[in-house]
C-alpha cells in the first residue's frame, strides 16, 4: 500500500480517476464511445482531441524542463504558427488546394523551429536564463503574430487544412493521431536510447555531465528546438481547429497549463529525472477538467478556480513535506526502488537531490 | 553575490563605479535617451502633462514592480500580481456596492492581497512547492474567485472613495494625484526597508545564497515568507489604486500584468536569480515601459503591437548586457 502511496503516478491517475468518475455519475452515458460515419464518437475521443495541443506543448516542456529549463514562450510560438500558416494560405491563388495547405503547415513549422532555436541559442550559447530568455519572445511573438496578421483575425476556407484540426483518421481525431503519434516517437527516442539519461544527467548537474562527456550545450538546445517545433505543430492544430489565427488569444497560458501538467505528472522545475508518462496524465488530468467544468454546469468563468483547487491539492500532496509524512505515517524504509527501470542510478539520487533543496 | 553590500573590495580606482550599479545606471541612460529622443521628434512631448501622466498611469504597476522586487531577489517570482491585483479591485467594487463604508472597504481589499502572499509563502516554504507553480496557482485563484464576486465590470460610486480617487495637487507646473502619492510612498518604504532593515539584509542573503543565509542563522523561513507577503499586499494596494484609476472593479483587468511588472523588474538591473538588485531600478523600469507606450502614442502611426515588439527587445538587450556583466565579474 505505501508502494503504491509513493509511486509517481498514484495521484495523478486517482485525479483522473475521481474526475472521470464525477463526470459519469453527473452524466451517466459520459464514458461511452460511440461509433458514427466509421469513426469514434464521445467524449473520451472529444478529450482526446482537445488535449492534442496541449499534449505536443507539454512534451516539448518535459523536454525542457528536464534540462532545467523552462519555455514561456510557446504560447506566443502557437499564435506565431497559427498567423503564418492562415496568411500564407489566405494570400496564396488556390486556398483550397492540398499543396498549399501543406506549404503553409510547412513554412508555420519552419519558422516555429527557428523560434526555437533563438531560444536555445539564448540559453544555452548566451547562458541566459531559460526563463528569462524565453520571456522575451514570450512578450515580443504575439507582437509579431500581429504584425503577420495585420492586427486582424484571419480566417480562411481550406478543407484539407481544416481536416488536420477536426478530420478523422482510422476512426480517431486526425488532430489525437498526430499529437500521440509525436509523443509516441519521442517517447521511444528518449527511452530506448540514451538520449534520456543524458537529458536526465545535464539537468541534474550541468558541469558535471559536461565534465563526463556529455554535450549538454547541444542537448539544451535541441530541447529548446524541440519544443519550438512542438509548439509550432500545435499552433497549426489550434488554427486548423477554429480556421481563424487570433494573435492575441491563440495559445493564450498554454503554456500555464502545459507546466501544469508537467507538475502534475510528477515532474520536477528543478530539472533532472523526467517522466513522460507522468505528463500524458497530467495533460489528460487538465483536458480533462476542462470538460468536467461544462458537464457538471460549472460557470467557465469560475474554471480557473476549480483548476487552482485541483493544482494546488495535488501539488501539496505530491510535495517532499507531505511525502515525508506519507512515509512516516507507513512507518516504512524510505528508498523507493525506482518505478521504471529506465534510469535507476540518476532516479536514486534524484530524492537527495530535492531534500537539499527543501 | 555578496551578502552584505560593503565588503564587497573595491576594484580599480575610487572614482570607478561599483559594478552593482551598472545596470541601473544602463536602465537610466535608456530612459534618458527615451526622453530626449522624445523630446526632439515631438513638440509636446517633455511637457509637466506628459511627465505627470506617465506617474497616473503606472502608478499601480510602479507598486506591483516594488513587489515582484522582495520576491524576485530571494531567488523566487510572484506570477499572481496581475490576478490579485485584479481581485482586490473587484473586491472593493463589490463592497462598495453592497454599501460598506470606505474605512472597511480599503483595508479588506489590500489584506485580500496579503492573505494570498501569506497562502503562497506557506505553500513555497512549508511544503516546499517550486514558486513558479505556487504563484500560477495563486494565479488562477485569484481570476477564478475574481468571476465568482462578479463577472461584470463594476463601477465605484461611493462619495469618500471618488472624492479620495479625484484629488489632485498642483507641484510646480507637475500634477500629482493621490495614486502617485501612495505609490511613491511604498517606494520610499520599500526602499527603506530592503536596505536599512534586517529583513532587507536577509532578503539579499537568501537571494545570494539559501544554505549561507540558513547556516548565518538568518531567519530564512519568517523572512521567505514574509516576501511574498509583501509581494502579495502590494498587489492588492495595486488593485485599490487600479480601482482608483478606472473607477470600477472588473474581472479581466491586469492579465498579463504579472508580465509587465517582471519585465520592468528586470529591465530595472534585478538579477532573475536573486541577491542582486533594487528598488529604485524596478521603478525606472516601469517607467522605460511607461514611456515605451507614451512614444507609440504620440508616434500615432504605430500599431499597438510595436509595444510588445519594442518592450522585447529592451528585455533581451537588457538581459545580455547583464550576462556581460557578471560573466566579466566571475
Amino acid at each position: 500500500m505505501s508502494k503504491l502511496l509513493r509511486h509517481h503516478l498514484f495521484w495523478p491517475l486517482t485525479a483522473l480517476v475521481v474526475l472521470l468518475a464525477a463526470n459519469a455519475l453527473a452524466r451517466p452515458g459520459f464514458l461511452s464511445i460511440g461509433l458514427r460515419d466509421g469513426h469514434l464518437v464521445g467524449a473520451p475521443v472529444e478529450i482526446l482531441r482537445t488535449s492534442a495541443p496541449l499534449l505536443l506543448i507539454a512534451l516539448g516542456m518535459t523536454l525542457v524542463i528536464a534540462t532545467r529549463g523552462i519555455d514561456l514562450s510557446v504560447g506566443a510560438v502557437v499564435a506565431v504558427s497559427g498567423a503564418v500558416a492562415l496568411s500564407h494560405i489566405a494570400s496564396s491563388p488556390d486556398p483550397t488546394s492540398p499543396t498549399t495547405a501543406f506549404t503553409a503547415v510547412g513554412i508555420a513549422l519552419a519558422l516555429c523551429l527557428v523560434l526555437g532555436v533563438w531560444n536555445g541559442f539564448l540559453v544555452s550559447v548566451l547562458g541566459i536564463q531559460p526563463i528569462i530568455a524565453t520571456l522575451i519572445l514570450m512578450t515580443a511573438g504575439r507582437g509579431v503574430a500581429m504584425l503577420i496578421t495585420g492586427g486582424m483575425i484571419t480566417t480562411v476556407t481550406s478543407p484539407p487544412y481544416k481536416s488536420l484540426g477536426s478530420g478523422f483518421t482510422l476512426g480517431l481525431p486526425t488532430a489525437a493521431v498526430i499529437a500521440f503519434g509525436v509523443f509516441a516517437l519521442v517517447a521511444l527516442v528518449v527511452r530506448r536510447t540514451a538520449l534520456g539519461m543524458l537529458l536526465e544527467a545535464t539537468g541534474i548537474n550541468p558541469a558535471a555531465s559536461r565534465l563526463s562527456g556529455v554535450r549538454s550545450r547541444t542537448l539544451t538546445w535541441t530541447v529548446y528546438a524541440a519544443s519550438g517545433l512542438f509548439a509550432g505543430v500545435a499552433g497549426v492544430l489550434i488554427s486548423a481547429d477554429t480556421m481563424a489565427a487570433d494573435a492575441n488569444n491563440a495559445g493564450l497560458f498554454i503554456e500555464l497549463d502545459a507546466i501544469l501538467a508537467v507538475v502534475i505528472g510528477g515532474t520536477a522545475l528543478s530539472g533532472g529525472k523526467f517522466n513522460l508518462s507522468g505528463t500524458l496524465v497530467g495533460v489528460l488530468v487538465i483536458a480533462t477538467l476542462e470538460r468536467t467544468v461544462t458537464v457538471l454546469g460549472i460557470s467557465p468563468l469560475v474554471t480557473p478556480l476549480f483548476m487552482a483547487l485541483v493544482v494546488i491539492a495535488v501539488t501539496l500532496l505530491q510535495s517532499p513535506a507531505m511525502r515525508a509524512r506519507l512515509t512516516a505515517a507507513t512507518r516504512r524504509r524510505p528508498p523507493a526502488p525506482p518505478a521504471d527501470g529506465a534510469a535507476p542510478a540518476l532516479q536514486a539520487d534524484a530524492p537527495t537531490e530535492t531534500e537539499v533543496k527543501a | 553575490m555578496t551578502t552584505t553590500i560593503p565588503i564587497t573590495p573595491p576594484t580599480g580606482s575610487r572614482v570607478r563605479l561599483d559594478r552593482r550599479y551598472l545596470p541601473v545606471v544602463g536602465t537610466f541612460v535608456v530612459l534618458a535617451l527615451m526622453l530626449i529622443i522624445g523630446g526632439t521628434r515631438y513638440e509636446n512631448f517633455l511637457t509637466p502633462a506628459v511627465i505627470s501622466n506617465l506617474f497616473i498611469n503606472n502608478a499601480h504597476l510602479i507598486v506591483l514592480a516594488v513587489g515582484m522586487t522582495f520576491v524576485i531577489l530571494t531567488g523566487g517570482i510572484d506570477l499572481s500580481v496581475g490576478a490579485v491585483l485584479a481581485l482586490s479591485a473587484v473586491v472593493c467594487a463589490a463592497l462598495f456596492q453592497a454599501g460598506w463604508p470606505a474605512a472597511v472597504v480599503i483595508p479588506v481589499a489590500v489584506l485580500a492581497g496579503t492573505v494570498i502572499g501569506l497562502a503562497h509563502g506557506v505553500m513555497i516554504h512549508v511544503f516546499g512547492v517550486q514558486p513558479f507553480v505556487a504563484t500560477l496557482a495563486g494565479m488562477f485563484f485569484a481570476r477564478g474567485l475574481c468571476f465568482l464576486i462578479a463577472p461584470e465590470s463594476i463601477a465605484i460610486n461611493e462619495g469618500s472613495f471618488v472624492a479620495l480617487a479625484g484629488w489632485s495637487a498642483p507641484l510646480g507646473g507637475f500634477r500629482v494625484t493621490s495614486s502617485v502619492l501612495i505609490a511613491l510612498a511604498i517606494v520610499a518604504v520599500g526602499f527603506v526597508s530592503l536596505h536599512y532593515t534586517r529583513f532587507g539584509r536577509t532578503v539579499y542573503a537568501i537571494g545570494g545564497g539559501e544554505q549561507s543565509a540558513l547556516l548565518m542563522g538568518l531567519p530564512v523561513a519568517r523572512t521567505k515568507v514574509l516576501a511574498y507577503v509583501v509581494s502579495g499586499t502590494c498587489a492588492g494596494l495595486g488593485g485599490l489604486l487600479f480601482a482608483m484609476f478606472s473607477r470600477s472593479g472588473y474581472a479581466l483587468t491586469g492579465v498579463a500584468m504579472e508580465l509587465d511588472a517582471i519585465a520592468a523588474v528586470v529591465i530595472g538591473g534585478t538579477l532573475l536569480t536573486g541577491g542582486t538588485g533594487f528598488v529604485l531600478g524596478s521603478v525606472l523600469g516601469v517607467l522605460v515601459l511607461g514611456l515605451i507606450q507614451t512614444i507609440i502614442t504620440f508616434e500615432g502611426t504605430l500599431s499597438s503591437w510595436w509595444t510588445r515588439i519594442v518592450i522585447g527587445i529592451l528585455l533581451l538587450v537588457f538581459v545580455v548586457l547583464q550576462r556581460v556583466l557578471t560573466y566579466r565579474r566571475t
